[in-house]
């Protein structure tokens, strides 16, 4: 697969706690095994308190570029959660951006206490439908409880990001990486719900 | 087994810009590592802790900076090759240790690595220290990729012993938290011996010889100044002699690159990319000088390179080059949201500062997308604040702060410090703890507080620190409270890590850096010594530290409560209990809790369900605490062990 001047920007978006940095760096690793030069940029600070976080992951086959995507140039959003996935999409999507996200909303806790509200979420995912080419919605939290753990949603995701074909990385190497990143950590759990993210996204019809 | 410690030369892998240091130092050989964990530079020592055993070399977590780098300033004195990490406000701290190892000099290759933070993500300021290196006189590196954070630390190490100086790497959130790919080197184990010889002095002197010490270090400058001349670290891009060329350093490079790719300006617009930026190397920037006519500087945080390179271009004018249009800060050119010198770079901002300089157009994203984005944005994207995690021992302990404080009432005041505590401000931790500075500054700041009765002060102040904080900086100020008869409640946090960077261990938690057991030094031992009155409970137990807590407030002197329960990200517990609402005895908005456990207490897991109007646990957040049913007026939440 060649990349459209050679460059691909991926960004991963979600909530703190739901394992953004080892979404992309899983996915980066297998990148990196197929041969790219990868640059991710990761937001740290909020990562265990709940904040919007996001990773930038940037593939391309001449050169090694910056940690950040410019403003409006991400060509795949993968969305952990529908309102930062459009927040994310109001920063750096644009018309021809694909998107793939997990409906499962995390309140923040401004929603909680009421001073914001949290918008239906069929509304979230029309406005994202409004601002990009396409749009995969996956209950990854779902499947993941049935691989054995909710919090293995960023794996789903994984899955359906290498399984949706946007991104020219192989599914064998992302098995690879998972074996040995979760060695000692659920191996066989992690692929089972890396494999369901595979499955679901080519079952999935875009919006 | 980390990327970090595979001993493949030539093997591409991808490194976190942190472990790429690491990595350098690895491949340095290195001896001796120390430091204290801080934003964004933590993850160097803990790759280094991880690798230490397996290559033979010594990692430790020191107390705080200061005793970190003096630490590996002997180990270097002894011939060792020496490491020492920390975050931009940790180079505060060690300053004083800095301003004369300086002047000493080491004989073992000494490196200090000082993790910058931009935009601020995760510290209480900006501060960029470079300006250590000027003001120390030493030599500065500043990594703008991966591969070079590796290179240039592992260089470091022999500049600095070939020189005899410590030598300082440079790096900000943006690279320390990036992961790029990089091409590995050859490990070097060369096992050193540690010497100190009946010869030996190491000081920087005083009266002539301290000014002979300081000769000497300008001379030492000066040849770290003509090594910089011919590194490998700087180079330029671009048209030979383009009018308008770029000087930068760091993440600057990428950005710029990039910037000047997207604009198809490469056959205008030249980049001199600088690695080795102070001292400056002169003869390298006054050659491209002498081609501009207008210069863009592009570099994270202080306008350093822009006002050397400029007291440079004055030097030049006489040999009649210039004049020169210079943009960067000053002209406010590089500006982050909040005005020039604040914000971390982007390719967006040069971007800018190109389109504005040169004149020239950029294809943005079309006006209509952007306000159709900026709208659905407005209508559908609620505000996401930073809070305490679900199960967070800090919740009680801040819960349990404001009410004391209520039944008191005297309106105390609160002093804030440095760690997760730190939310302590913000509506998470119901905006209790009113001041935030540097670490120990809560109970220093504190001191003064309950000692200005005769100015007409009187209210009772508690001051918050969490338990590395404690050993960090607190005892000082603590020591002092007692000997100057300052009336305050001291309240640690302790929560068995330093949870904020990312869970490392602490004097009081019975492991080192490697991992071994170590001796615990308990806080409440300390306190005691101080002479100060001690008492310690969980503050889960909320209740009783809410008594605690009233109690000591009625009394005179130094009292410390002691609020002790485990991060439970560190420790997980194998079974949680579950906890869940029993939906037929909440009731709802009828309640007149004003839905208590979602608005008041702000904890992820208590939401609310809109449809049956009526509180609900969400059970993947949840952490099991049970907190919520001890405070839900009707007790409708429910806690169910589980056996």
């Amino acid at each position: 697969m060649t990349l459209e001047k050679g460059l691909l920007n991926i960004i991963i978006t979600g909530v703190g706690g739901q394992g953004n940095v080892v979404a992309s760096q899983i996915f980066a690793s297998a990148a990196v095994r197929d041969g790219f030069y990868v640059s991710v940029g990761e937001t740290y600070g909020a990562a265990q308190r709940g904040g919007a976080v996001m990773s930038h992951v940037r593939l391309s086959e001449e050169t090694q570029y910056g940690p950040l995507t410019p403003e409006g140039r991400a060509h795949i959003v993968l969305g952990f959660e529908p309102v930062e996935c459009l927040r994310t999409i109001g920063s750096f999507g644009n018309e021809k951006t694909k998107v793939i996200v997990n409906s499962r909303p995390v309140y923040s806790i401004d929603v909680l206490s009421g001073v914001s509200k949290y918008p239906a979420v069929e509304d979230v995912l029309k406005a994202i439908t409004e601002l990009v080419y396409s749009l995969h919605v996956v209950e990854a939290t779902e499947l993941a409880k049935r691989a054995g753990d909710p919090i293995m949603q960023n794996v789903v995701m994984v899955g359906c990001l290498v399984g949706s074909g946007f991104a020219p990385v192989k599914v064998e190497t992302l098995r690879e990486v998972i074996k040995e990143t979760f060695a000692k950590r659920r191996p066989e759990a992690n692929l089972k719900a890396f494999e369901l993210g595979v499955k679901e996204i080519k079952r999935t019809s875009p919006l | 087994m980390s990327y970090v410690e595979i001993d493949e030369p030539g093997e591409r892998v991808l490194l976190m810009g942190n472990e790429a240091i690491a990595r350098g130092a690895l491949e340095a050989g290195v001896d001796f590592c120390s430091g204290y964990p801080g934003n964004p530079a933590s993850e160097i020592l803990e790759a280094l802790a991880r690798a230490a055993k397996k290559f033979d070399f010594y990692v430790e977590w020191s107390v705080n900076e200061i005793v970190a780098l003096e630490t590996a300033g002997a180990a270097a004195f002894t011939g060792l090759r020496a490491l020492t990490a920390m975050k931009n406000l940790g180079a505060d701290v060690c300053a004083d240790f800095l301003m004369t190892v300086n002047l000493s000099g080491t004989r073992g290759g000494f490196v200090l690595v000082t993790g910058d933070d931009p935009s601020a993500h995760s510290t209480t300021s900006e501060l960029d220290t470079r300006n250590y290196a000027r003001f120390a006189e030493i030599p500065l590196l500043e990594p703008a990729t991966t591969q070079e954070a590796k290179d240039m630390t592992k260089w470091a190490f022999d500049l600095s012993q070939e020189l005899g100086v410590i030598c300082m790497v440079r790096t900000v959130t943006r690279l320390s938290h990036s992961r790029g790919v990089v091409t590995l080197g050859p490990i070097k184990r060369d096992k050193r011996s540690a010497e100190f010889s009946s010869q030996d002095v190491w000081t920087s002197g005083s009266s002539t010889i301290e000014c002979m010490f300081h000769s000497i270090l300008h001379e030492k400058l000066k040849r770290a100044q003509e090594k910089f001349e011919e590194s490998k670290f700087n180079w330029y891009v671009g048209k030979e002699d383009a009018d308008f060329i770029i000087i930068t350093s760091g993440t600057g490079w990428p950005y710029s690159l990039e910037a000047v790719k997207l604009m198809e300006l490469e056959n205008e617009v030249g980049i001199l990319k600088l690695g080795t930026t102070w001292p400056l190397p002169e003869k390298l920037v006054a050659s491209h000088l002498k081609h501009a006519k207008e210069v863009l500087f592009v570099e994270e945080t202080d306008p350093f390179l822009e006002q050397n390179v400029k007291i440079l271009a004055a030097e030049l004018a006489a040999e009649g080059v210039g004049p020169i249009k210079f943009y960067g800060k000053k002209s406010n050119h590089i500006r982050g949201e909040y005005g020039a010198g604040t914000g971390e770079l982007n390719v967006d901002i040069v971007i800018r500062a190109l389109t504005e300089t040169k004149k020239a157009t950029y294809p943005l994203r079309e006006k209509e997308y952007s306000e159709k984005a900026q709208k659905l944005l407005g209508s559908y994207v609620p505000a996401r604040s930073m809070g305490f995690c679900a199960g967070c021992p800090h919740r009680a302990s801040f819960w349990a702060i404001k009410k004391a404080a209520k039944w008191d009432g005297r309106e105390a005041i609160v002093t804030g410090d440095i760690g997760c505590y730190s939310l302590g401000l913000l509506p998470t931790g119901f905006s209790v703890a009113k001041t935030l500075h540097c670490m120990g500054a809560g109970i220093g700041t504190a001191n003064a507080f309950g000692n200005l009765k005769d100015f007409g002060l009187d209210k009772p102040v508690i001051a918050i620190a969490g338990d590395s904080t404690f050993y960090h900086a607190c005892m000082p100020a603590l020591v002092n409270a007692r000997w100057n008869g300052s009336n305050i409640l001291f309240v640690v946090l302790d929560n068995n890590t330093t949870a904020m960077t990312g869970h490392q261990p602490h004097p009081g938690t019975g492991v080192n850096a490697m991992g071994d057991s170590s001796p615990r030094i308990l806080i409440e031992d300390i306190c005691k010594a101080v002479g100060a009155e001690v008492r310690v409970c969980d503050p889960f137990d909320l209740d009783e530290a809410v008594q605690n807590l009233y109690e000591m407030l009625q009394n005179e002197g130094v009292k410390v409560m002691i609020f002790r329960h485990e991060c439970p990200l560190a420790f997980p517990e194998e079974k949680k209990a579950r906890v869940y609402v029993d939906q037929d005895r909440c009731l709802g908005d009828e309640c007149g809790c004003v839905r208590f456990c979602t608005r008041v207490f702000g904890c992820p897991g208590n939401i609310w369900d809109y449809e049956k109007g009526k509180a609900k646990i969400d059970e993947v957040i949840c952490n099991g605490c049970g907190l919520c049913a001890k405070l839900c007026p009707v007790e409708a939440i429910i806690v169910e062990e589980v056996a």
